[in-house]
């Protein structure tokens, strides 16, 4: 069964229809690549799966479970699609970090909240509270080893670089432990002596049991990483399948003539 | 130094007792003013950027007329109105039991809070839209409620954002406590004034100067303070 399934979404903002019919299911462990100039829908799509945007037809389906059907979306209360969304993780191409928190406490603190909330309902003791706010403190300082920046874990964003303020994002991101790993265009916003840095870190998270989408620009990326790779023009997905289907046999002319105009800038 | 031997030690010291009694009402109105119209300026913003529109229109509408009117007026009339349209004077009012100037001083207390809390709420609307919406994203894909995404993560920033602008706000503050006095609360600039009619004493006005300028050296070290506390991060 497909980790993620997604039939038919459709969105439009005012007259602009942003996506119009987007299908494609995704495997467990499987990275996807998300290709396409500005503009294609690429971004509004990653939005839509995150709740952050809501589709105006479609349905979604995580591991068989129904996350989001447009027919029933409105019954949804706040809490319900709260839970529905933590089944997928967000990397942003601002990175949008908590300024005010150290590293640390940026990775912790929604997990924190969460258990907060499930302790409090149980009335839990101080001493089992104080076992969780421990778990919770460790699994984060694994993941900044994960992202190679343990000894940052007092810093505040203001004083990393722009390629280190991501790999916290990342870290932040996989503290929820998602079923899907989203990246927003996660390079875009980095000077190109940093991106490789991100790049690995993502790279390195590929696992048997770790599903990613990830939006990019980098070719070269999509084309090393990837299992899968969709590139979208106007909405609608042009062309699907391996990276090597899609770059080296695009069957679609918009595709072949957007993959082109890309070469026509590598010296 | 001869000229020490000229001043009349006793009028030093009985003026000095005049003002400093006109000074704790003063401060009283100070504080009070603070304490209430800052959390009240809160609840305001979220008037003026409620999704309900009669209520965010009536908010609006309400800040819009305290912000386009003089403080002095709205002090005029919260506190001659009660008397003179419903024939119910603050003074007679039963909660102050028959102390007048404490019911000056609240009906005072009543139209700082307001016209305050007022400036406030724009001040807080201004902050809490300088923060980018990546923030209550960020927050939104980590399965924060609405309310820990205000408290956890904006707020902080909007503090540090509104600092000087609400430290403008204060020093202003200190100063607009002095218009109490026309309608009959006994504040620094009241007690000045008598002496400077009972007793023809003109150099008490510099030295009510003194007390304003020292308090406000004071609110700007605090403020000073704080940002300094703020600046370990960027918003």
């Amino acid at each position: 069964m497909p980790i993620l399934e997604v039939e038919n979404f459709t969105k439009s903002f005012g007259d602009v229809n942003v996506l119009k019919g987007i299908d494609f299911t995704l495997e467990k462990g499987e990275v996807l690549a998300i290709i396409g100039s500005s503009g294609s829908g690429k971004t509004t799509l990653l939005r839509c799966l995150n709740f952050l945007e809501t589709p105006d037809g479609g349905r979604m389906r995580v591991n068989g479970e129904t996350l989001f059907d447009a027919e029933e979306h409105k019954k949804l209360s706040d809490k319900e699609i709260r839970m529905r969304r933590l089944h997928f993780g967000l990397v942003f191409q601002s990175f949008n970090l908590f300024p005010q928190y150290t590293v640390l406490k940026n990775i912790t603190l929604a997990s924190e909240l969460l258990e907060n909330e499930r302790l409090k309902g149980e009335n839990a003791g101080r001493e089992k509270r104080n076992r969780v706010m421990e778990g919770i403190r460790d699994h984060a300082m694994e993941l900044l080893a994960t992202v190679g920046l343990t000894e940052k874990a007092e810093s505040y964003p203001c004083q990393l670089s722009g390629g280190q303020c991501q790999r916290v994002a990342i870290a932040r991101a996989l503290a929820l432990s998602p079923d899907i790993l989203c990246f927003d265009e996660p390079t875009s916003a980095l000077d190109p002596e940093l991106t490789g840095e991100v790049l690995r870190v993502i790279r390195g998270l590929k696992s048997s049991d770790r599903t990613m989408i990830v939006v990019t620009h980098e070719m070269a990326f999509a084309k090393g990483v990837a299992d899968k790779v969709i590139y979208m023009a106007d909405g609608v997905i042009e062309e699907i399948g391996t990276p090597d289907q899609v770059f080296n046999h695009p069957q679609s002319e918009k595709t072949r003539s957007f993959l082109n105009a890309g070469q026509q800038f590598q010296f | 130094m001869s000229w020490l031997y000229d001043i009349d030690w006793a009028e030093v010291w009985y003026v000095t007792v005049q003002l400093l009694n006109g000074f704790k009402m003063t401060l009283g109105l100070f504080f009070l003013t603070l304490i209430f119209s800052l959390p009240l300026g809160l609840v305001f913003s979220f008037g003026t950027m409620s999704k309900i529109k009669p209520l965010r229109y009536l908010v609006k509408g309400f800040v819009y007329i305290i912000r386009g009117t003089p403080l002095l007026l709205q002090l005029m009339i919260i506190v001659y109105l009660p008397g003179i349209a419903f024939g119910m004077p603050l003074t007679r009012w039963a909660i102050f039991g028959g102390n007048v100037s404490a019911a000056y001083f609240f009906g005072a207390l009543a139209a700082f809070i307001i016209n305050y809390a007022c400036y406030f709420s724009e001040i807080y609307r201004g902050g809490i839209e300088s923060i980018a919406k990546g923030q209550y994203e960020a927050g939104q894909v980590l399965g924060m409620t609405k309310s820990q995404i205000f408290f956890k993560v904006i707020l902080m920033q909007v503090i540090k954002n509104i600092l000087p602008p609400i430290a403008n706000e204060t020093i202003t503050l200190v100063k607009d406590t002095a218009l109490a006095r026309t309608v009959s609360v006994m504040e620094i600039l009241f007690m000045a004034n008598e002496i400077l009619m009972l007793k023809q004493l003109i150099w008490p006005l510099f030295y009510t100067g003194v007390f304003y300028l020292l308090f406000n050296a004071l609110v700007t070290w605090i403020f000073g303070k704080l940002e300094a506390k703020l600046s370990y991060y960027k918003v």
